[in-house]
Order: structure tokens, then sequence, then C-alpha cells
């Protein structure tokens, strides 16, 4: 074949492509990148991908310190030779449903295996239930029987079918010692005059409404309209009076170890992480509230790659080194609460200071203290706008 | 043949030309468009998902709901349009008529900025204007900010933002008119007695007016829809209609509503630049 020729046909080819570019096709061809990439997306033959992508949180992954990289994520790729292609996209749970959710309600792939979410929004359930998430290759997972047994039947996937559990961990008040007085209260934390403009609210309403309704004496577990406009108005009083500084997900974190926030309503583990020892973490006094984060399988996902990978930190070998860290090897830990049954047997031999610690390994006294947010005022439409009008208008 | 063709059919020949121009306006301006309208005629939300009937309640709920971030957004885009035409004027002024084998350079330096991503441009900003940085332990110093003070996630630091962010889409069109005006036409209005600053007044800013007109055009009908500044920058009380938008598209999944807004501020600019328009002589708008 000449070259003449070739670019004959590549003209005729052209043409003819150009004649069928009607609106719709030219929508759904832009529409389709990101999904596939793995070996067998979707499909559930027991052959491993070459690379595993997961998103997760900021601050969430066993850390070398050193060399910045991921130590849980480098073995399991010499044990499976599945490189991690690991993203730290998440930032609050609502604004990365926003980003799957167009791709996956036309049932395409988003160019994830794994994707974590918390179950104190309504989205995992949520995914759930439009089915765009892949069921878990359990066959793949036999150290599913490490899960602790109150994870076990959560309502939203009472069998454990599409998720397993990543981390959990409690919502309470960080504050800055070098900048503030201990800061153990919401009244403290949106009342107090010196912290006006130097503190921050989390933007997941379950986790703030959680706080803001113990500290008016209410129950987070059963949200009523009066609870609910309590809880709202103290949290726009605080809002008003310029208290609060933003709403924030993990983009706290710089900005309180910086010293530009005093005082911060915080996720547990982060400060640990931090590693700013004038950064005190604390429960509050009125108590705080719990949540778990879940790993899902969105549509087009390698699950029998994901499914490898999760039976992977459910050893509790695993579990226990990227839990605690390990100092003698520079390694830091996730130093949030572990679901998996011998993680902190297997975490005392590595850093027994976060073995004791009870922010992640916590007490009974303080699981009694902390309390789940209600999963139907998660999903209540109106709840949710007036939520998001409070913290984006 | 296909010469053949044009050369017997050439009345065709300029709309041909147009042809793509055509195609490209349709595909990526006027059926998003449509599409925008129709969304933001529909209800329903990521749960249950979105149904058309001529919602037009969607329109009411965004004026009612969220005048004070339109307004917000107007003033705040208003006022970094004004800033940055003033930080501009005398910037570009100076590389047209004093630059000389220099110029390429200093506009050069006007566009480096640039070659870093719109989002790390802001985020340095959160560094810069930190509660216990230079700037703001200097302005204490000065008494301009109080004791303990902040000038991050405030107006100020808001506006400061897309003065930034947007200056060289004010300085380059400026630039371009400045560039070319006659300097004898300055040097005739001197001869005939007028002071530097009637020639300045007289000659020079009609004859920038075509770079004036762009560049605030430029600057103020993205800011007016910006909401990255204000994210980073702002407080929950700096929000601007941008942020709403996009908190609405992304996170709630009130697309209805968040189409709807987009259509009310789309008009209102459209307005806003006809006035404008109107009020300098659209001749100005093609210089």
């Amino acid at each position: 074949m000449t070259d003449r020729i070739t670019r004959k046909v590549f003209l005729r080819r052209a043409a003819a492509s150009g004649s069928i570019l009607t609106v719709p096709g030219l929508l759904a061809a832009c529409g389709g990148g990101g999904g596939g990439g793995g070996a067998s997306s979707g499909a559930t033959t027991q052959q491993l991908a070459k690379t595993l992508r997961f998103s997760n949180w900021t601050l969430y992954m066993d850390r070398d310190l050193k060399n910045h990289t991921f130590p849980s994520l480098i073995e399991f790729q010499k044990k499976y030779g599945v490189h991690v292609d690991y993203m730290q996209d998440v930032n609050d749970n609502a604004s990365f449903y926003g980003k799957i959710q167009g791709q996956l309600s036309k049932g395409q792939g988003i160019g994830r295996d794994i994707i974590v979410m918390t179950d104190n929004s309504p989205f995992p359930a949520l995914l759930v239930k439009k089915g765009w998430v892949e069921k878990l290759d359990k066959s793949a997972i036999p150290n599913i029987k490490n899960l602790v047994p109150v994870q076990r039947h959560p309502a939203w996937d009472p069998n454990r079918d599409y998720s397993l559990p990543w981390q959990s961990g409690f919502t309470g008040i960080a504050y800055n010692e070098r900048l503030t007085d201990p800061v153990l209260s919401i009244d403290d934390l949106f009342g107090n005059p010196k912290l006006k403009g130097k503190v921050t609210c989390l933007n997941e309403m379950g986790d703030a409404l959680s706080l803001v309704m113990l500290a008016n004496g209410d129950d987070p577990s059963h949200v009523t309209d009066a609870t609910f406009n309590r809880a709202m108005a103290k949290i726009k009083k605080a809002v008003d009076s310029g208290q609060i500084r933003q709403f924030t997900g993990n983009d706290y974190a710089p900005p309180l170890a910086k010293g530009d926030l005093s005082a911060a309503m915080s996720w547990s583990g982060d400060i640990p992480q931090l590693d700013a020892p004038y950064i005190h973490w604390n429960l509050p006094t009125d108590g705080g509230d719990t949540w778990t984060d879940n790993m899902l399988i969105p549509t087009g996902g390698n699950v029998y790659t994901a499914s490898v990978y999760m039976n992977y930190v459910y050893d509790p070998q695993v579990q226990g080194l990227m839990e605690a860290g390990d100092p003698k090897r520079n390694i830091t830990g996730i130093y949030y609460i572990p679901p998996v049954i011998g993680a902190k047997e297997a975490a005392l031999k590595f850093n027994p200071p976060v073995a004791k610690n009870t922010d992640i390994f916590p007490t009974p006294k303080m699981l009694d203290n902390v309390h789940l947010f209600d999963p139907t005022a998660l999903t209540n439409q109106k709840y949710l706008t007036a939520w998001q009008n409070l913290i984006s208008a | 043949m296909g010469l053949g063709f044009l050369h017997r059919h050439r009345g065709t020949t300029p709309y041909l030309l147009l042809l793509p121009g055509l195609l490209w306006l349709g595909v990526f301006f006027l059926v998003p468009l449509g599409f925008l309208v129709y969304q933001s005629l529909q209800s329903g939300n990521f749960v249950v998902g979105y149904a058309f009937h001529w919602a037009w309640s969607n329109y009411w709920d965004s004026v009612k709901g969220y005048s004070g971030e339109f307004e917000r957004s107007f003033e705040y885009a208003g006022i970094a349009t004004a800033l940055a035409l003033i930080v501009s004027y005398p910037v570009a002024y100076w590389i047209a008529f004093r630059g000389g084998r220099w110029k390429n350079l200093l506009l050069l330096f006007i566009v480096a900025p640039f070659f870093v991503t719109y989002l790390i441009r802001t985020l340095a900003w959160q560094t810069i204007l930190s509660d216990h940085g230079f700037v703001v332990r200097s302005l204490a110093t000065l008494h301009l900010v109080a004791h303990g003070g902040r000038v991050l996630n405030t107006a100020v630091a808001v506006v400061a933002g897309i003065t930034y962010n947007f200056l060289p889409f004010m300085a380059l069109p400026l630039y371009v008119s400045l560039e070319q005006i006659d300097a004898r036409l300055i040097e005739a209005a001197e001869d005939l007695y007028a002071s530097k600053l009637h020639a300045f007044l007289r000659v020079t800013v009609p004859l920038s007016l075509p770079g004036i007109v762009a560049g605030t055009l430029l600057t103020f009908i993205p800011a007016a829809g910006d909401f990255i500044n204000a994210q980073l920058l702002g407080s929950p009380t700096n929000h601007m209609i941008g942020n709403v938008i996009q908190s609405k598209f992304l996170e709630t999944g009130d697309v209805p509503v968040a189409a709807s807004m987009s259509f009310i501020l789309m008009a209102i600019i459209v307005v806003m630049v006809l006035a404008y328009a109107r009020a300098v002589g659209t001749e100005q708008l093609t210089g």
C-alpha cells in the first residue's frame, strides 16, 4: 500500500466520521474516559490487574517519613506484583460524590478500583442502593473473619456484600496549646471571644451536627426538626459573628499546624499524624461522634484485585503496622481506629505508645461517650439543603 | 475536482469558510446553553433523579434565596476590576511608551505568573497572607491591621485574590491599545498648549478606550462567576454566587437551581455588558 492510498483511505474515513458527527454521538464520545484500564474491569475473573487504583482521604495511610513512600503499599506490590496507584483525592464526602456520580449514573467506570466513603454521610448507602458499586469477591477475602463484630452488619449493607471498613474515628476538638487555653467544649469553640475568627467547623453535616446537638443536650441519633433547627441556629450564630473562619474537610490540618487556627472541629487520627506535640485532640466534654470509612468498589473497578487488597489489609500483622507505624523504621501510622481483630496485639510489637493510645484503641468508657448520627437525617433532603446553604452561602 | 467545484459556486465560499466557526459555536455553546435552560426547568436531586416539568420556580428560588451572593459577586468583581485598571494602566503605559527594547521581556513578566496553575497561585496567597506571616505582621506594625487581626479569610483577601488573578486580562489589552497610539498626537496636543495632564486626559485616555473596555470586560465577566478565590481566601460570609453554584452542582445535586442560577448570572452580565457598550459606544468594543 502506497503512502497516497493510505492518505486517501484516511481522508475518506475522516469524512465518514464527520458526517455521522451528531450531537448525542459526540456527547457519548466525550463522556467515555476514565473507565476501564484494568485488565479485567468489572469482571470477576480471578486474575490480578497490573495496577490497583485507590482513592482515599489525605493522612490516611502509613508513611515512610524519610522516603515519602507508603510502606504497606510497597509491601503489597512485592507480595502480589500489583502496583497501587494511590490517590489522596477525597477531601469530603459530598464533593467526592459530586465528582463521581455523573459517570456512575451513565454506567461508566470512574477509573478507580477502590474508593473510601464515610457512613455518616448518605453516600455509601446511596451507592449501594443505586447499584453503582460491585460486589466484593469474598472468596478472595478469607481474612474477613477478622472484622470486628460491631462492624459486621451495618443497616445499609447488612452482610458486608459491598463494603469493608477502612478505619473508624471520632469527631472532637483539636487545639493549639501555644495559642489558646484548652478548648474542650463546643460552647467554648463557638462562643469564646478569644477564639473569634480562629476556629473552623467541619463541613460534614453528621459530624458537625452531632457535636453541636450534644452540646445542646439533644440526642444526635434521633434528629427532630426542633433539635436540627436548634443546632443550625447555634452554628449560624457563630458564622454570622465571625467566630467560624471556614467550613473544612481534611483541609483544616495545615492552617492548624501553621497557627492560623487556634482550634478546630477535628477528626481523631489527623492530629497524631500531624506530628505537632503542641496540638491536642479531645472528645468534647458533652460527647463526640463516631463514624466509619468504608472501602467500596465502584462500577468498572477490578473486583478481584480490590478484594485481594482488602484481604491484605485485614491481615492483623499488616493492619498493626499500618495503624501504629514503626518508629525504628521511620514509619508513621494511620492512627485512626482499626476494624481488624488482632491489630492492637500486632501494633504493640511495632509501636507500644501508639498501641496504648486510647484515641486509637479506645477504652470502653470512651466508646460510651460517642454517638452515631441519625441515618435517616442523612438522607433528609430538607436537612441536606439547609446544611449546604449554611456552609456555602 | 474540489477546486473546480469551488470555482463554479463562488458565492458559497464565504459560507463554507464560516462553517467551522458556526459548527464550533453550535456544538460548544448553543447546544450546552440549551441544555442548561432545559436543566434549569427540571426538578429533583441526586437521590430521586431529575424530571422536566417547566419548573420556573427554580428561577424565583435562586433570586429569592441568594440575592445576597449575587450582589456580593458583582460588588467584589466590580472593585477588583477597578483595582486592576488602576494598577495596570500605569504599568501598561510605561511599557508601551518607555519600555523600548525591553518591551517583550516586561510583558513576559506580566504573563509569567500564569505559567503556574490558577489553583496553586491562589493557594500561595494562603501562605503569604497567613496570620503569622510577613504581610500581616508588617500591616500590624503599621496599625493597618489590629494586633491579632487577620487578612486571610476576609473580603479584602478575596478581592485582592481576584484582582491578582485577573490582572493580565486587564494589562495586556491596555498595552495593545496604548502601544498603537501615535506619540506625535500627544506631542501635537502639547504644542497646542495642552498641559501634560490635559494631553493625557484628552488624547491618551480616549485613544486607549478600546483597551480599557476590552480589559474591564475580560476581567469583570470571569471575576463575577469566580468561586476559587472566595473558597480559598474567604470565609463563609464572603462566598460569591459561584460558590453556591459549585456546591449545588457538585455537592447537593441541586442541579436545576444551580442551572437557573448560572443562567441568571449570564443574563445579568449580558445586560450589564450591553448597557456598558451603549454608554461608551459600540465602536470602542471593536477598537
